[in-house]
């Protein structure tokens, strides 16, 4: 049950981004995201470096970039989870930088977090609950008093079970989201964000650790969001997904944007090869790598303790990069 | 869970707990009898400053001789200006105040006062008065001030450094806050005093002896405790509440074998009078001792294999341990050596101060101070902010009162929490 | 063994002043740890201040009993802000120092000769600045007895009132608790990011949380200075904090009767022991050092020490506590 044949105005979509020139911060016709000059440095690293870049609304973007590319990293900024160094960015026309992530997260722009944030100790319809917006029954006040909120309470619940049953999670529902398995939980996470009915959701790896089995219904939700007119921008690893969904791609490396384009253009792009190829490194294999590793920490130590970093301790676990 | 587990933390439990009452009863044993029959018999007193408009300061830190049917002791007035000598037997004694300890700026108010002879009587403890006010000319300049108290800050700072460091290495491999840490600083003021005044050994053999047994008590308590817990999966906020229970229980027993009135060092030693500064021999020996640790600490983490390794796991434990680091064998040394550490720095303090089963929970939260104004789990900033929360302390005792000294300390610590909560030291959390 | 005395005793212990204070303060760390994730390890520096802003503000300003009353919860309110504002954006064990330096400040100051004007210094002060409530009381005067156990009127009405005002106070909670509030805090409880990125307020709601608690713990201590008739400072030691913990650990976390239970529970411990002790001693086969005043302070403390050691390692949701609620693995 693909979106794109039930829908008749993703070719339409696809049309609009025909113009778009496949450079890197190329201007849409219709942006819902637009950031500039965005940086994010950790140290001496630097781990966005984004000068200018636009997010059509209606569309699926796809981030994509080799590990350690700064996409959490920049997830993290846009949404209020990070402070960017500098730069500034605006949502519908409206600046959301610097605003805390739960006023981005009301603007309309919800995100999940690249290790799933299922509330594990909470049953599956309290999650799913906990997502709709502007309850009248989280005011300290009208919490003692039922009546004030067990209407909206039950149309909540209806819109919970309905969204429950779309992603297959329906039986689940009296269960700790603990119980769920790891593509159960990407998939209530997903729907717990769309119980706040964003306009724009931003999924960090949401196909991460899901079993070849869930990965197909995950592509058809995500699907269906561009169908109910969502804009979705989302990062993927796996080259064949971002091509079967996306209609736009970004890819960054090492914090900039490298390039922009279609899916088939992007992939066909020799930069976008070497991105990948150059700076791609793994769980060490060999004692030597093993050692260099070890080196590697300890000259990070140092170096972070000569070059002790500015801004304040907040809460850690902002998504966390792979 | 685990199959197994439970029996072998029950087992490590049991050997931990019997250990540690098996060390603290031969340390008892050892120990004077406790002062609990409440039979004794005793002179004490409280020592405060009577200011012109009428304020009470007490004055801690002032030596007290009592003399007697045959017996001689002496003490230190604590924090509180409280002072306490037990004497042997009922009888007539005379109570000497050390005016040289005096505060420069305190006088007696009637000089007749010292001495103070008179009779002790069965089981009672007699309270002896000595009447302090202001001298009449203040001599002392406010800077000579400065620099006197400075130098006390110092003094303090050195030590609570030494104590603290543990802290802050545990926190920083484990991310645990160590409640317990406390009683580890009161178990080696304790023994430390066993040692030195019980059994006579010679100080600094004592000070070794203190450092050991410090060690053992930290390498135990990873052995049947914390490394149990941690192949367990314990999570770190139940481990810090099982710290709080351990420090409780540690606490209480501790008092049980020692007593609850504080005890001073007999030692005794010039004043060397250096500038305005008024430190003594043992001070100045117990401030060397702390520095050259301290130093030494450093140098094994910058230096040495094994530091490296500790450094890489505060950094992040997982990469360390897939980088082939054995994280159990680092955090099992940071324990060992952070409690030993944190024994001689009781001890330290104890003969400057006194010891008693509360010396450290009465300074954990200045040891929390130190951590967290230098930046959580990082051992120069637990050095750094020591030092700082110890000059502090001492140079703002110049214009707060003595007795809530500590409360500018633990306000200046919300500040930081406030506005630097890394530390001067400290880096920003790593994400993921 | 006095059988007799044993039960008198334990009634006393486990339904009295001391069991009443305990249960309203160990709500209010339950809406702090329990429900919200919150490490205060200060909870006795509410009780402080609850206690001493109405003894204070009774005697030294002569309000009515209510007014005082009043005045300790608002000077809780004060507090709550003082030390949310700095650290409940950072991360919990920032907290966890701050609520314990924050609550032996109060004990300290409160303790100096500094304020004694006020505060009475190291000894604290008594009063009858309770009168009024004990005037309200519609019991005829005489002693009630029911077996063994001997209750003035006044005792009566205080327990009456003081367990009236547990099952309030419970009742708020638990409503507070199952309303779409009580879930917020419960995810900010797992994982205020998540919560974060729904939307929600986290930075508020954990103020509120913090608030809530503090004025029941208040409220707890102003049980305190109704039933005792005096204040101390010695009284609000971080020692009293833990107790809290215990008891709330032992009776489950994250329930709304769990701490009523716990509180019962741990003076029914304290009780049967301390008299056990002490017709051992008068029996001749326990020593007669253990059981001065100060040793049975200490064996309390031990008692409370292992308790709490044991039950977090072994069964960290108490007694009624939901085992998969409260893996409270927080990072
Ligand atoms: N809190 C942090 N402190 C230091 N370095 C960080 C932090 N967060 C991310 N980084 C670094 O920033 C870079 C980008 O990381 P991330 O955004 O997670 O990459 P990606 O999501 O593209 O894999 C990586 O080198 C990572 O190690
Ligand atoms: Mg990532």
């Amino acid at each position: 049950m693909s979106a794109d044949a039930t829908s008749p105005s993703a070719p339409i979509r696809a049309q609009v981004l025909a113009d778009v020139p496949p450079v890197p911060g190329a201007p849409k016709p219709d942006p819902i995201l637009v950031a500039d000059n965005v940086t994010r440095r950790f140290g001496g690293l630097t781990a966005v470096d984004v000068e200018h870049v636009e997010v059509q609304r209606g569309v699926i973007t796809a981030l994509i970039g080799p590990n350690g590319a700064g996409k959490t990293t920049f997830f993290n900024v846009l949404t209020g989870f990070d402070q960017a160094d500098t730069g500034s960015w605006t949502f519908e026309g409206a600046s959301v930088a610097g605003k805390p992530s739960y006023k981005v997260a009301q603007a309309g722009m919800v995100r999940t977090f690249q290790l799933t944030k299922a509330l594990s100790r909470l049953r599956v319809l309290e999650n799913m609950r906990l997502g709709a917006t502007g309850q009248r029954g989280e005011s300290v006040w009208r919490a003692l008093l039922p009546f004030l909120w067990r209407d909206q309470e039950e149309s909540i619940t209806e819109r919970a079970e309905q969204l429950l049953s779309r992603f297959k999670l329906d039986h689940m529902r009296d269960e700790f989201a603990g119980a769920l398995s790891g593509g159960q939980r990407k998939l209530l996470e997903m729907a717990r964000a769309l119980m706040s009915e964003p306009t724009m959701v931003m999924l960090d790896e949401p196909m991460a650790g899901v079993n070849p089995a869930l990965t197909q219904s995950l592509l058809g939700h995500v699907k269906d969001l561009r169908a109910e007119g969502m804009t979705v921008l989302f990062v993927e690893h796996d080259m064949d997904m971002v091509h079967d969904i996306s209609d736009w791609v970004i890819v960054m490396a090492q914090g900039k944007i490298v390039a922009e384009g279609p899916p088939e253009a992007v992939m066909a792009n020799p930069d976008v090869i070497d991105a990948y190829l150059g700076a791609h490194h793994d769980a060490p294999v060999t004692e030597a790598e093993e050692q260099q590793q070890l080196a590697e920490i300890e000259s990070d130590i140092e170096a972070e303790l000569s070059a002790p970093d500015e801004s304040p301790a907040t809460e850690p676990s902002t998504g966390g990069s792979s | 869970m685990v199959n197994g587990v439970v029996p072998r933390l029950a087992r490590g439990m049991a050997l931990l707990l019997a250990s540690v009452v098996m060390a603290l009863l031969a340390a008892g044993a050892l120990g004077p009898t406790a002062a609990a029959s409440g039979q004794e018999e005793s002179v004490r007193g409280r020592l405060e400053e009577r200011t012109a408009d009428d304020e009470r300061h007490p004055v801690a830190g002032v030596r007290v001789f009592v003399e007697g049917q045959g017996f001689v002791e002496e003490t230190q007035t604590d924090e509180n200006g409280d002072w306490l000598i037990p004497v042997p037997q009922p009888g007539s004694y005379t109570v000497t105040l050390d005016e040289a300890t005096l505060p420069d700026d305190v006088v007696l108010r009637d000089p007749d006062d010292n001495p103070w002879s008179g009779d002790v009587r069965s089981g009672r403890s007699q309270i002896v008065r000595f009447n302090l006010g202001e001298g009449l000319t203040r001599e002392t300049s406010t800077i000579n001030r400065v620099i006197e108290r400075t130098a006390v800050g110092i003094r303090f700072g050195l030590l609570l450094a030494l104590a603290a460091v543990g802290l802050s290495l545990i926190f920083g491999t484990m991310g645990l806050t160590n409640f317990a840490h406390a009683e580890q600083v009161a178990i080696g003021g304790l023994v430390g005093y066993t040692f030195a005044a019980t059994m006579g050994i010679p100080l600094l053999l004592a000070a070794v002896l203190t450092l050991l047994a410090g060690c053992i008590v930290g390498w135990t308590q990873d052995a049947g405790l914390w490394k149990p817990l941690r192949r367990r999966g314990t999570g770190i906020i139940p481990m810090m509440i099982i710290t709080i229970g351990l420090s409780l229980f540690a606490r209480s027993v501790l008092q049980a074998i020692y007593g609850s009135s504080p005890r001073a060092f007999p030692h005794r030693s010039d004043v060397v009078a250096l500038g305005p500064t008024r430190l003594t021999v043992n001070d100045y020996i117990s401030m060397a001792v702390a520095l050259v640790l301290l130093v030494a600490v450093a140098y094994v983490l910058l230096r040495t294999r094994w530091g490296k390794a500790t450094r890489a796991v505060s950094d992040n434990p997982a990469l360390a341990a897939a980088s082939g680091i054995n994280v159990d064998m680092v955090i099992r040394g940071v324990w060992t050596a952070g409690a030993g550490l944190a024994a001689l720095g009781g001890m330290l303090l104890g003969l400057s101060q006194q010891v008693s089963a509360q010396m450290g929970i009465n300074m954990l939260l200045l040891m929390f101070a130190a951590v967290v104004l230098g930046g959580l789990g990082t051992a120069f900033g637990a050095m750094a902010g020591a030092l700082i929360v110890g000059i502090f302390i001492e140079v703002s005792t110049i214009v707060i009162p003595t007795e809530i000294k500590n409360v500018g300390a633990l306000a200046i610590l919300i500040v930081i929490l406030l506005l630097r909560p890394q530390g001067i030291l400290g880096r920003r959390e790593r994400v993921g | 063994m006095d059988w007799n005395l044993l039960v008198a005793n334990a009634f006393h212990a486990a339904l009295g002043l001391n069991a009443i204070a305990y249960a309203i303060a160990a709500i209010g760390l339950n809406v702090h740890f329990g429900y919200t994730g919150l490490l205060n390890f200060g909870q006795a520096g509410f009780l402080a201040v609850g206690a001493y802003g109405t003894a204070i503000s009774i005697v030294h300003f002569n309000v009515p009993y209510l007014v005082g009353a009043l005045i300790g919860v608002a000077v809780a309110v004060l507090l709550a802000l003082l030390l949310g504002i700095p650290t409940l954006r950072l991360r919990a064990d920032y907290l966890a120092v701050a609520t314990i330096a924050a609550a032996e400040i109060v004990r300290l100051v409160i303790g100096s000769t500094v304020y004694a004007r006020w505060t009475g210094g190291s000894s604290g002060f008594s009063g009858a600045f309770a009168r009024t409530f004990y005037n309200w009381n519609p019991l005829p005067a005489g002693t009630y007895s029911l077996g063994p156990v001997r209750l003035t009127a006044d005792r009566a009405w205080f327990m009456l009132i003081g367990w009236s005002l547990v099952i309030i106070i419970a009742l708020l909670v638990w409503l507070l608790v199952r309303s779409p509030w009580g879930r917020v805090l419960k995810g900010i409880r797992e994982d205020e990011d998540a919560v974060r990125s729904l939307g929600k307020n986290v930075f508020a709601r954990k103020m509120q949380a913090l608030i809530i608690g503090g004025v029941i713990g208040a409220v707890a201590g102003i049980a305190l200075v109704t039933g005792e008739q005096s204040v101390n400072p010695q009284t609000f030691n971080t020692q009293l904090t833990f107790f809290f913990w215990t008891l709330l650990l032992l009776g489950g976390v994250a329930r709304v009767i769990g701490p009523v239970l716990g509180a019962v529970l741990l003076w029914l411990v304290f009780s049967v022991t301390e008299t056990v002790l002490r017709s051992g001693a008068s029996a001749g086969w326990v020593p007669d050092t253990l059981v001065s005043e100060s040793q049975i302070g200490l064996v309390r403390v031990a008692l409370v020490g292992l308790g709490l050691m044991l039950l977090m390692i072994f069964r960290p949701q108490g007694i009624l506590g939901d085992r998969r609620e409260l893996a409270f693995n927080v990072r």
